[in-house]
């Protein structure tokens, strides 16, 4: 098949950056669009141009690493999908498509289609931890969870921590990954010692690193590959309260 | 207080500002709606213009009015900030921006609903309120010696470009109750497969009763005069 392709290319964080139109033909259908970006590397190769850069790792999803915004969805058109698994079969035959980074200004374009994401460690490191001893791990049955809390936990620690979240929402807000995080490690009793402080810390380095607060407008959740519910924030929301609170001083 | 301070300026805690005055102003609507309504008493204004003493003189309403001004201003405020603040977490926008099915145009546009709603706010105010309340003299009086609002609010709405107005005002008042009613419960942390549905029920009833009533009150006063 045929496709044109509109790639944003940016050398650097400080080239302004524009759209340049690729076109390439005899494309299998069932090639995933990471492995068209190949094709079109190779041909750019050959042609003595620059490749165009953009991350990825697993091809799986399951790593996170994958992030472009295809025809003005993060992680292209399906739904619970990431961009390695997005599949040319999806699209027309001779369709436009337009590729783009994840814009948000606490993701920095390093070069073309590869964002700095490292905001994200950052607001893991201010809270999204748990402590334990270190030595030969417990007995895996002698804390025990309920049935209906695992399964909520299991919910939010799907987060492959992508970004998508943050690039589908109009206030470029890290709730839905911040909230995932907090609600995980809440709703599980090896979270219990830093319950507070995790959620104050993390939601203040998620405000310092830039991000947009939340509209509430469920663009996250319909963009996240891995589905996480919204529900999560609400949850985020009441331990922050519960943090401001209940906190023992 | 600086566990409080970190709180309300965190963007959770600003959220739960603007969901408190929201639903706070919520409840407003409905006593305003309800006095608004009674203009349709065919009693030349009688009922209306005593209410609207009564609204203005008695000392509780007039300490909850500066609530209600405390709670305009605090929403008013904090939108605007979080509106600026945002917009600079995407310098860069989308050359192609394509909205999920399951995203509501309501909920993208907040705060352009929000500054069309200002807007109003301040000729609404400006046209009724101050002046029922600062030169009530060029209003005259009833029968009963009251002020005339009853007169006042009947005039306004015999001109089109006044009546057009307020519809576009109150729609796009729709649009934002629309989204914030829900909205503001999960921002103060309330969702729950037991009760959202029913928080969202009633908020779609909500709006559509507030919405369509204070649509309906302009709309019949401008044809009554035609």
């Amino acid at each position: 098949m045929r496709l044109t392709l509109k790639v944003w290319r940016q050398k650097n964080s400080q080239d302004k950056g524009r759209f340049e139109v690729y076109h390439l033909n005899d494309l299998d259908e069932h090639a995933s669009f990471l492995e068209m970006f190949d094709v079109l590397n190779e041909q750019l190769i050959r042609e003595g141009k620059d490749p165009v850069a953009f991350d990825h790792d697993c091809r799986e999803g399951i790593c996170g690493m994958c992030s472009m915004v295809i025809n003005g969805r993060p992680h292209g058109p399906l739904t619970h999908n990431t961009t390695c698994q997005l599949h040319l079969r999806h699209f027309r035959d001779g369709e436009t498509i337009t590729v783009e980074p994840w814009r948000a200004s606490a993701f920095p374009v390093i070069k073309d289609l590869v964002v700095d994401r490292s905001a994200f460690d950052r607001i893991i490191a201010a809270g999204g931890f748990i402590s334990v001893n270190t030595g030969q791990a417990v007995e895996a049955n002698s804390i025990l969870v309920p049935k209906e809390n695992a399964d909520q936990a299991m919910n939010a620690a799907v987060c492959i921590g992508c970004g998508a979240c943050v690039a589908a929402c109009k206030n470029a807000s890290a709730m839905l990954f911040v909230a995932a995080k907090v609600s995980h490690l809440s709703l599980l009793p090896q979270g219990e010692p830093e319950r507070y402080r995790r959620v104050k810390n993390m939601v203040a380095q998620m405000d310092k690193e830039g991000f947009g607060a939340c509209t509430n407008t469920n663009a996250c959740e319909a963009a996240c590959p891995k589905g996480i519910s919204v529900t999560h924030i609400a949850r985020l929301n009441r331990e922050y309260l519960k943090a401001t609170f209940l906190q023992e001083e | 207080m600086g566990w409080m301070s970190q709180w309300l300026f965190s963007s959770v805690g600003r959220k739960w500002v603007m969901a408190v005055t929201g639903l706070f102003l919520c409840t407003f609507l409905v006593v305003h709606l309800s006095g608004n309504l009674l203009t349709l008493i065919p009693d030349e204004g009688k009922t209306f213009n005593a209410f609207a003493h009564f609204m203005s003189h008695n000392w509780i309403i007039r300490f909850l009015e500066v609530v209600l001004f405390s709670g305009f201003l605090l929403h008013i405020i904090q939108g605007l900030v979080l509106m600026v603040r945002n917009r600079k977490s995407r310098p860069v926008r989308y050359a192609v921006h394509a909205a999920a099915p399951s995203v509501s145009w309501s909920s993208l546009n907040m705060g352009l609903l929000g500054t069309l709603l200002l807007v109003f706010l301040v000729v609404h105010v400006g046209d009724f309120f101050v002046e029922s309340r600062f030169t009530p003299e060029k209003l005259g009086t009833d029968a009963q010696g009251y002020v005339n609002l009853y007169a006042e609010v009947v005039h306004s709405f015999s001109s089109l470009p006044y009546t057009l107005f307020y519809v576009l005002a109150m729609v796009a008042l729709g649009f934002h109750l629309w989204h914030g009613f829900q909205s503001a419960f999960r921002s103060l942390g309330l969702m729950h497969s037991r009760y959202t549905p029913a928080v969202i029920w009633t908020g779609k009833v909500y709006t559509v009763v507030i919405t369509a009533g204070f649509l309906f009150i302009p709309l019949y006063w401008y044809f009554m005069q035609l």
